[in-house]
């Protein structure tokens, strides 16, 4: 093995080159594939590296939007200006059958709720398109079950995950073979974490939704959390006054389950001084984690990301 | 040495350092109860790794634990063991369970072991470090092996009450197989020895006289005790014998992450970019070497040769680009080129080989079946390949070589492959990148195998060669070339064009001959180290063959021929 001391490498720059080399070499091998499109961070970062993965090229794959209605309105804004500027193809997804018979983050509770709106619309999503493969931006430091998770994830014909039939992942070698019905989940930004994300965000100049910043904003104390009024939807419980608060959240979700964080940063430099210092881990925010342990876990096993 | 509780007052100066980090990757291994959860949670929570409402759910599942292990069994596992140290006060400061940090899984927590690699990630004031996190127990040698491939450096556990257990020899065994330069000994539990000089050194020694010849570029042992914290991230006052330092200030001595920029250039064909008819590029990441705009260089496996006219990326074109960058790289002619093929330099280009010896680490269910289709997977190319022979299995209780007809779930043996296309490649111990490939079962699309290559079939020994007792490489030594068949096409005129081919392969001092017919006896005089050219209609025969030999193609000129065959020579010894 050669080795040379002359030419150092930062870890971003590694972890981009990385993280290109998974987004080819899945368009290569898979038929079929799609870009979940979260809206958030990770979701912006992914598609960035896509873009220069692809360059000069257009995206060889559509973005896949599973919508439970229920996100921050400033998230549908931008999630369609933020297309239509660059052109992406935009899939949106709901489970119709979930919508009609009315389930609600309010009236059946986190479990449920994410099960049919997420867990189920992404699975009627990818089947109906016929999907082989979907890229999503998870990360193995957000939760300790993902830290097992693999680049190539490989999910039956159910999507269902199964930790213990996982495939082996050695080198950047990637076994994207399938049978038909079966399907690849793929995750290049396995390797990064909060921080790089936010880094990579500041030194390559990423759109995020502003509610990533802080700004006041209309907001109840729940549970330990402060949970933002984005609309009339909101169910406020006995004895729960609205207040305005200096906010800002640091994952984004449906915002009845979201808890945001006070806060004074404004810039993505702000954010990341305010991360540094105040070290509580980012999925800590998220309600549906912590319904009890292992729930991501289980989530995955049923086809959750 | 929890570096940053001073509060980061300039974004620009923390992202400075911060971007200025290497990435090191890292894997610890041991056996079971040997504590490498308890070693990483230490690491993580030492390192700024975790967050505080990690640390607090720790804590929570600490209590609750301790509870009903106190509850249950007052005496029963090592938990228990440490509440009533630290009853006794001789625990320092606070008490968590480390472990239960990494322990993800549900099986896992309920079965207390790892069952499967998981990846953490810390930083230190020099590296941003990835540690894969492996399971210890036999049954898992594989995603040890997973965790390894990518690895710059191991730590290897050992419980200082146990001494080095085969599964300790077997991790060091396979951490030098998957080319880890940088070995750290760490015997844990010293404080369940009274951290005893003595013990830690037999303990040592004996790991290291294993683990000296295994080739790595260094060694070294650390007394610690994960669960306590000594010599972990601090240096522990109950060892003033140590001279070694911490475990942590090695990983930030170690020579940073290996490059490959200065080993020849592969480029191997990932994608191709084809947006207009005025753009045809070629998308790749660098596995090693360099490109500059301008350069020669040659298109394998059709040894067309062209130049590089242009490196895209989006941030604009640039001049000069190395590894482990992806890039596009647009060329002067328009050569045909797909995924799979190989850009090089016209010098110190890869090997040519279809058929192999490569060390396996098996991992599927189903036992080696020799009869059986498999694909290779090596770096863009996927190839239908068999495994033509067992050459030995590794004995992991004593590492010594044993005859076998095939391989189970985690053996590691030696291995004759012939691939239906060649495999664009160099040998492991060159380039981890080229020489890497995985082994896919064509039917069930599970990866079965781990493989690194060493060269081509027949090269390395006289075993393959029964009744003969000069070896191939003595042959080789003596023509300077390791002989092969040579299939020609099917076509009409190819028998004419043999004698100009054996002509020309003459000239240039090469010791060849036309076989017509019999397969037995071109195999054979290939087997002498002889050129054969193979020329017959007869399906049989060629199918018989092509497994064996070279095909070559029809469309290509007797250069193009010369070429091919001189190719799948490897390049002469020093």
């Amino acid at each position: 093995m050669s080795e040379s001391t002359s030419a150092r490498l930062s870890h971003l720059t590694v972890l981009e080159a990385e993280s290109i080399h998974i987004l080819r070499e899945t368009v290569a091998e898979f038929a079929n594939p799609v870009m979940l499109y979260s809206i958030g961070k990770d979701s912006q970062v992914l598609l960035h590296l896509a873009r220069k993965a692809f360059h000069p090229a257009p995206l060889p794959f559509p973005l896949l939007h599973v919508d439970t209605t229920w996100k921050f309105r400033d998230m549908y804004t931008f999630r369609d200006q933020f297309t239509a500027q660059h052109g992406f193809r935009l899939l949106v997804h709901q489970n119709r059958q979930a919508l009609a018979a009315g389930i609600n983050p309010f009236d059946h509770g986190s479990q449920k709720y994410t099960h049919a709106m997420k867990t189920q619309a992404l699975l009627e999503a990818l089947a109906q398109h016929g999907f082989d493969a979907a890229f999503g931006g998870a990360r193995r430091d957000e939760e300790k079950s993902r830290a097992k998770e693999r680049v190539f994830s490989f999910r039956d014909r159910h999507g269902q995950w199964d930790p213990r039939r996982q495939r082996p992942e050695l080198w950047n070698l990637y076994n994207g073979r399938i049978d038909a019905g079966e399907s690849m989940r793929v995750f290049p930004l396995s390797n990064w974490t909060e921080l790089d994300v936010w880094h990579y965000i500041l030194q390559e100049k990423i759109p995020v939704v502003p509610l990533y910043f802080a700004a006041e904003r209309p907001v109840v104390e729940r549970s330990g959390n402060l949970i933002m009024i984005d609309d009339e939807r909101m169910r406020l419980r006995p004895g729960e006054k609205p207040s305005l608060k200096r906010v800002r959240f640091r994952t984004l979700g449906c915002y009845p389950l979201s808890g945001a964080i006070e806060s004074s940063a404004t810039t993505v430099g702000e954010v990341i001084l305010e991360m540094v210092n105040a070290r509580q881990s980012e999925r800590q925010g998220r309600l549906i984690d912590h319904d009890e342990e292992g729930s991501m876990e289980l989530k995955k096993r049923e086809g959750y990301f | 040495m929890n570096t940053s509780l001073q509060p980061v007052t300039d974004v620009s100066v923390f992202l400075a350092s911060h971007a200025d980090k290497e990435l090191l990757r890292l894997v610890v291994v041991g056996s079971v109860d040997d504590g490498k959860s308890t070693l990483i949670g230490r690491l993580l929570y030492e390192c700024d790794g975790l967050f505080e409402d990690q640390i607090s759910a720790v804590r929570r599942a600490t209590a609750k634990r301790a509870a009903a292990a106190d509850g249950t069994n007052g005496n029963g596992g090592p938990l228990a063991q440490g509440l009533q140290n630290a009853a006794t006060g001789t625990l320092p400061g606070e008490e968590l369970d480390f472990s239960l940090f990494t322990d993800g899984l549900r099986a896992e927590r309920e079965q207390g072991i790892t069952i499967d690699v998981a990846y953490r990630y810390f930083s230190t004031p020099r590296r941003k470090v990835i540690v894969a996190d492996t399971p210890g127990h036999i049954q898992y040698t594989r995603n040890m092996a997973t965790g390894a491939s990518t690895a710059d450096a191991a730590v290897i556990l050992a419980d200082a009450r146990l001494g080095v257990l085969p599964q300790t020899r077997r991790h060091a065994y396979i951490a030098s197989l998957l080319g880890i330069p940088y070995l750290a000994v760490a015997v844990n539990k010293m404080d369940m020895v009274d951290f005893d000089r003595a013990v830690f050194e037999r303990i040592g020694r004996e790991l290291a006289d294993f683990a000296r010849p295994l080739g790595f570029t260094q060694i070294r042992l650390f007394p610690v005790s994960a669960r306590q914290g000594d010599n972990i991230t601090q240096a522990s006052g109950r060892t003033p014998w140590h001279e070694g330092g911490t475990l942590l200030a090695w990983l930030e001595s170690l020579p940073h992450q290996r490059h490959l920029d200065a080993a020849p250039l592969r480029f191997p064909v990932q994608y191709v970019l084809r947006p207009h008819q005025n753009y045809r590029g070629f998308a790749g990441q660098i596995a090693s070497g360099s490109v500059r705009v301008g350069d020669e260089v040659m298109v394998l496996p059709s040894q067309r040769r062209t130049r590089v006219t242009a490196i895209d990326t989006f941030e604009g074109t640039q001049e000069h680009q190395r590894a482990p960058h992806s890039v596009t790289l647009r060329l002067a002619d328009e050569v045909d080129i797909s995924r799979g093929d190989v850009i090089t330099h016209l010098e110190q280009p890869p090997a040519v080989l279809h058929q192999l010896e490569a060390m396996l680490v098996w991992f599927g269910e189903q036992p080696l079946d020799r009869s059986r289709r498999y694909l290779v997977k090596h770096t863009t190319r996927t190839v239908p390949t068999t495994i033509e022979q067992v050459l030995w299995r590794m004995d992991l209780e004593n590492l010594s070589e044993v005859p076998a007809e095939s391989l189970s779930l985690n053996d590691i043996g030696k291995v004759h492959l012939v691939c239906k296309r060649p495999l664009l490649c160099d040998s492991y111990r060159d380039n981890r990148r080229t020489g890497s490939f995985i082994v896919i079962d064509a039917l069930t699309h599970d990866t079965v195998a781990a493989g690194m290559i060493l060269g081509p079939a027949g090269a390395s020994a006289g075993r393959t060669q029964a009744g003969s007792l000069i070896t191939a490489e003595e042959r080789r030594a003596r023509l300077g070339q390791s002989g092969g068949v040579f299939l020609l096409p099917e076509a009409p005129e190819a028998e004419e064009r043999a004698f100009q081919l054996e002509r020309r392969l003459f000239d240039l001092g090469r010791h060849v001959t036309v076989v017509r017919g019999d397969t037995e006896v071109a195999l054979a005089l290939a087997e002498t180290g002889l050129f054969v050219l193979f020329h017959t209609t007869a399906p049989q025969a060629r199918r018989a063959l092509r497994d064996h030999g070279l095909a070559l193609e029809s469309s290509t000129d007797l250069d193009g021929w010369v070429r091919q065959i001189l190719a799948t020579q490897e390049r002469p010894q020093p």
